[in-house]
């Protein structure tokens, strides 16, 4: 282990079957403060259902899940995003008819519960209002904040995924291929603004670009089959032969 | 609409925008003067003008949850038959004074509302119509066989209402009815244009425009349902009583299925989500209704099926929606 620090979020041989296939098989992680982890494998690994069992989409068949030193296994979403473990989503799931500024706004309300009152206008929480917005200048969305998400441009709403997430404060977020469908020359720019994400927030994330991957991650996590096959620095990953075999095998250069 | 704001937008535009997302229109405050019209135009119609206030607020209700939450309901005059049933039966008790007689009701209906709630958040979809239907059947079924209480199929005559503040007697011609059951609207319309308006309406809009993304940031929104159900049913029950208080008579068909499926008709006919598409769809049903049921006593039914398919076909965010997309129209041009 190179890394000395607190860990964070900690998985213990978490399991899942979806009927005969075992989607997730005994999966230990832990994750360190301020880490930038990327979780990779081939398509149908399991990555995002191991996202969904740590942030309690899917309840697991065995195992458990720690925040912080809290076992949070039996909470619900809500109360584990409460708690600072926050995720956002391979396909978008948006609000399309609201701005992201209301979004936003909602998310930051939704955080400091306030977002049961309904005896006053929503312009009395200046300060929400303030947060949101300036969580979506210092991702670039400042320019499209009044506008219907629908309406944004599709890398747009990939940065709407991460700001929804950051309004909830998390110690932990778990991006499910932030950049999908994004082109390759935009999406090196949307890793800058993850790469920019406070230092204290642990940031796990899926991707299949290699080279991302390697640019942005300090440790790498490699999921074959719903198991861990290898968790190690990008240098011991680039050249591990099984991982060349399961993964880089397809004609990928590194 | 023209929503674009430009680029070198900062935290002080972010806040004004929210805020004038939220301003009176000119519109609104001619439309709400214009209902007072009846006193003055249309006296020998204040009886229907006081039908349609009660209908626009029971719409309004149902407009709070389908509307806004996306909660659709095919039983919400369960809510609107308790509290007028509640209302009338303080009367018979003895106590014919209206305010309170409308705060037991609306309590009430409240109440049920709160305790049927649990049931409510945890269904979606079909599921959720037939529990909605299931236990507006339910509440009509048990109403009619307690007739010893609320007098069965023969109804209950209600005890005259006392003056409004011991002062405003309740008028055969229909003006202190007219005038109390529009104030009502009115104030139940200003406190559900604050709460749709608030983060609490934000909350609800969120629920309705991706209830999976709720949790995910963070969000209890089975509390939020349950909140905006219980003022919902409360807010029926205030509607039903206002009926059993401005007409004097209380009838089993106060609980219908028929009112149930009325209320969502005026809503679809005048636009969702909106607040004054309760209204405009409660003016259009029952001004129809009554010009059709004097043309055609029987059939009258069948001109309100043309005109909601026509709506529905060709107004899919009814006919207030329609009419914001054409002025919005020529605002673009
Ligand atoms: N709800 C479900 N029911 C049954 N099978 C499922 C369900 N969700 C996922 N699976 C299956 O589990 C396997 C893992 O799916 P998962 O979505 O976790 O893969 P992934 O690693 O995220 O893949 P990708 O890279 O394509 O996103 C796949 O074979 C998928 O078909
Ligand atoms: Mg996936």
């Amino acid at each position: 282990m190179t890394d000395q620090k607190e860990i964070v979020l900690r998985t213990d041989s978490l399991s899942k079957k979806f009927g005969a296939l075992q989607v997730t098989n005994a999966v230990r992680l832990a994750l360190p403060r301020g880490c930038r982890y990327a979780l990779i494998g081939p398509n149908g690994a399991g990555k995002t259902t191991l996202i969904n069992l740590i942030t309690g989409q899917l309840k697991p068949d065995s195992g458990s899940i720690f925040l912080g030193g809290d076992d949070i296994t039996g909470k619900s979403v809500s109360a584990r995003v409460r708690a600072g473990l926050t995720r956002t989503f391979q396909i978008n799931t948006l609000f399309p008819d609201l701005t992201p500024l209301e979004a936003v706004t909602l998310a930051v309300c939704e955080r400091e519960g306030k977002a049961g009152q309904f005896w006053q206008p929503l312009s009395a929480h200046g300060a929400a209002i303030d947060e949101a917005f300036e969580t979506l200048k210092s991702i670039g969305l400042a320019a499209a904040a009044t506008r219907p998400t629908r309406t944004l441009p599709y890398g747009q709403q990939r940065l709407l995924e991460i700001a929804l997430a950051l309004a909830t404060k998390p110690r932990v977020l778990l991006l499910d291929e932030p950049a999908a469908g994004v082109p390759k020359d935009e999406s090196a720019a949307l890793f800058e603004v993850i790469a920019a994400l406070p230092s204290d927030i642990s940031v796990l994330f899926i991707e299949h670009d290699m080279d991302i991957v390697f640019k942005f991650a300090s440790r790498i996590i490699v999921l074959v089959a719903g198991g861990v096959l290898l968790e190690a620095d990008p240098e011991e990953v680039r050249t591990d032969q099984r991982v060349r075999e399961v993964y880089l095998g397809k004609g990928h250069h590194v | 609409m023209n929503q674009a704001m430009s680029a070198n937008a900062n935290v002080d535009t972010a806040r004004q925008w929210l805020k004038r997302q939220s301003r009176w229109s000119p519109f609104e405050i001619v439309f709400w003067l214009a209902l007072l019209l009846p006193f003055f135009l249309f006296p020998t119609y204040l009886p229907l003008a006081s039908q349609i206030a009660i209908a626009a607020l029971f719409a309004l209700s149902v407009d709070l949850i389908l509307g806004y939450a996306g909660i659709i309901t095919l039983g919400h005059a369960m809510f609107f038959g308790l509290g007028a049933y509640a209302a009338a039966l303080l009367a018979k008790a003895g106590w014919s004074e209206p305010l309170t007689g409308l705060l037991f009701a609306g309590v009430f209906a409240g109440l049920i509302g709160f305790i049927t709630s649990f049931m409510i958040v945890r269904v979606q979809h079909l599921a959720l119509l037939m529990i909605t239907l299931g236990l507006g059947v339910l509440t009509l079924e048990l109403a009619n066989a307690m007739s010893w209480l609320t007098g069965g199929t023969d109804g209950l005559r209600v005890p005259r209402t006392w003056p409004i503040f011991n002062y405003f007697r309740f008028d055969l011609w229909g003006y202190t009815s007219y005038g109390y059951t529009l104030a009502v609207l009115f104030i139940c319309f200003l406190l559900s244009r604050l709460l749709v308006n608030s983060s609490f309406g934000l909350a609800l809009r969120g629920i309705r425009e991706n209830v999976k993304r709720m949790p995910a940031i963070g969000s209890d929104h089975h509390r939020h349902l349950q909140k905006i159900y219980t003022i919902s049913a409360a807010m029926a029950g205030l509607a039903g009583a206002l009926l059993a208080q401005t007409t004097s008579t209380v009838a089993l068909d106060v609980l219908s299925f028929t009112r149930s499926a009325d209320v969502i008709v005026m809503l679809v006919l005048g636009g969702t989500g909106r607040l004054y598409g309760a209204i405009v769809g409660a003016i259009i049903f029952l001004v129809a209704r009554d010009q059709l049921a004097g043309i055609n006593p029987q059939y009258w039914y069948f001109w309100i099926g043309l005109l909601l398919m026509v709506v529905v076909l060709f107004m899919p965010k009814g006919i207030l929606g329609f009419l914001s997309r054409l002025a919005g129209r020529r605002d673009n041009d």
